[in-house]
């Protein structure tokens, strides 16, 4: 049956209620590609999201379009997401260390103490 | 509804839904969520969790996509430049919020295809409301305001759900829906506050919208262990009608301050409770709308067809980009 429809493009396209056309194959499928925002010089770019895209190029159109609609953005990375190597959250354990070397953290450096030491030693001479 | 409605809570599948999932991985992924950490996609989780995420999101992806039609259909005759600009913007918000949210869901393990040819099949669901049409300015006005109004309070709770993907979808788009809300109040406000005609046509698409909006946060919830469950995993964020319940304490007080009415003659707070009493909308209704048989259903449907037919031959050409030109021999 023809839809009627209170909106006259829809009327004038005259669509069967019955068909079932336009469904996607598998094949129809776009690539991912992550998209990275800086919303000011001189800060980070930041990962956001992701689009699906043919190509780089529209790529960038589809990321300014879904994440770029509110004013802070002055530049954009799209990089197709099978080039972006990962680590596992099961693997977060290479991290673990990390906060244990305390030689690289200015806090672990007490030179005061040894100064103080030394100035007493050498006044009670 | 927009993500929170169709979890079919069934108490007696709890057992078989926890059955064969290993209790020690299980016990690490409900600590997480109860530390408040965010589940990501590569995550151990329950299969329980991801069928319902994936149902939940799709179905917020759908809303969002066929929630622009019966908006877009107000474009060209919206009343003013400045109108159907702001209305093309919102429009165009609504189909980002669509592709944001399928980009969540596809992390969970369904293609953006299959989730399409779901929709257009028929098979999957989307909020209710949008399957009604909208035959005055004033519907659409409505529309952006309380229908809005409604996803928001479904999407802030929601955005504080336990998977990540889906949060950070819901941040971007809670952004952008208080745009909307400002646009559809004041679309509203100057209906409500202009000539006799004016006020009449808003109350007439008040008054045709309300069992819909009532209908949106969907039934009451059943008491189940299942629904206990989704609430400890932090899928489902509050019951039904606790979401009814603040979008009426939120709104009422606005739509009365017009001096526009409700048509529900038990509409009323209750001072004591501090709960909003009302008549039960026909949740029979409701079922109806859901299940195919709303006034808009067949349309909706078949304009959706109609756009991924006609955009077939853009997409078939970008996807060939790369292959060769060949000059033809004779
Ligand atoms: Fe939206
Ligand atoms: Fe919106």
């Amino acid at each position: 049956m023809i839809i009627k429809s209170l909106d006259p493009r829809i009327d004038r396209a005259a669509l069967d209620d019955e068909s079932k056309v336009g469904e996607l194959s598998g094949n129809e499928h776009f690539q991912t590609y992550e998209v990275f925002q800086q919303v000011k010089r001189g800060t980070h770019h930041q990962h956001v999201g992701n689009v699906h895209a043919p190509n780089a190029e529209m790529a960038m159109l589809f990321a300014k379009e879904q994440y770029c609609r509110r004013g802070a953005a002055v530049n954009l990375w799209v990089v197709k997401t099978a080039d972006v190597f990962v680590t596992e959250y099961q693997d977060a354990d290479i991290f673990e260390t990390t906060e244990d070397k305390l030689y690289r953290d200015p806090n672990s450096y007490k030179v005061m103490d040894r100064i103080n030491a030394f100035k007493a030693r050498n006044n009670n001479a | 509804m927009y993500g929170n409605a169709y979890i079919e809570n069934d108490g007696n599948k709890v057992n078989s839904i926890l059955a064969d999932e290993d209790p020690i991985k299980l016990a690490e992924f409900e600590a997480r969520i109860a530390a408040g950490d965010k589940i990501e996609p590569k995550d151990w989780m329950p299969k329980e969790y991801r069928k319902q995420l994936v149902r939940m999101i799709e179905q917020h992806a759908h809303s969002e996509i066929i929630g622009s039609l019966p908006e877009g259909t107000w474009i060209t005759r919206a009343p003013g430049f400045r109108r159907k600009l702001a209305l093309m913007a919102k429009v165009q918000d609504e189909v980002g919020h669509a592709q944001l949210l399928y980009s969540a869901a596809e992390t969970l393990g369904k293609s953006r295809e299959d989730m399409t040819n779901d929709l257009i099949n028929g098979k999957s669901k989307y909020s209710n409301v949008f399957n009604y049409p909208a035959p005055t300015w004033a519907d659409s006005a409505v529309i952006a305001w309380l229908i809005d109004a409604g996803a928001i309070v479904n999407q802030l709770a929601n955005s504080k759900g336990s998977y990540g993907p889906y949060c950070r979808a819901l941040d971007r788009i809670c952004a952008e829906e208080s745009f909307h809300l400002k646009y559809g109040h004041d679309n509203v406000v100057f209906l409500a506050t202009g000539t006799p005609v004016q006020r009449a046509m808003v109350q007439e698409a008040l008054n045709r919208w309300w069992e819909p909006i009532m209908h949106f946060f969907g039934p009451p919830d059943k008491a189940s262990q299942h629904s206990e469950i989704l609430m400890r995993w932090k899928v489902k964020m509050g019951s039904n009608d606790s979401m009814r319940q603040t979008f009426l304490n939120m709104y009422v007080p606005k739509i009365w301050d017009l001096g526009l009415t409700l048509p529900d003659p038990n509409l009323r707070k209750n001072e004591e409770t501090g709960q909003w009493e009302y008549t039960e909308p026909d949740w029979d209704t409701f079922k109806q709308v859901i299940n195919g048989n709303g006034p808009c259903n067949k349309e909706r449907l078949a304009v959706r067809r109609m756009a991924e037919e006609n955009g077939r031959w853009v997409r078939k050409a970008l996807m060939n980009k790369s292959e060769e030109y060949v000059t033809p021999l004779a």
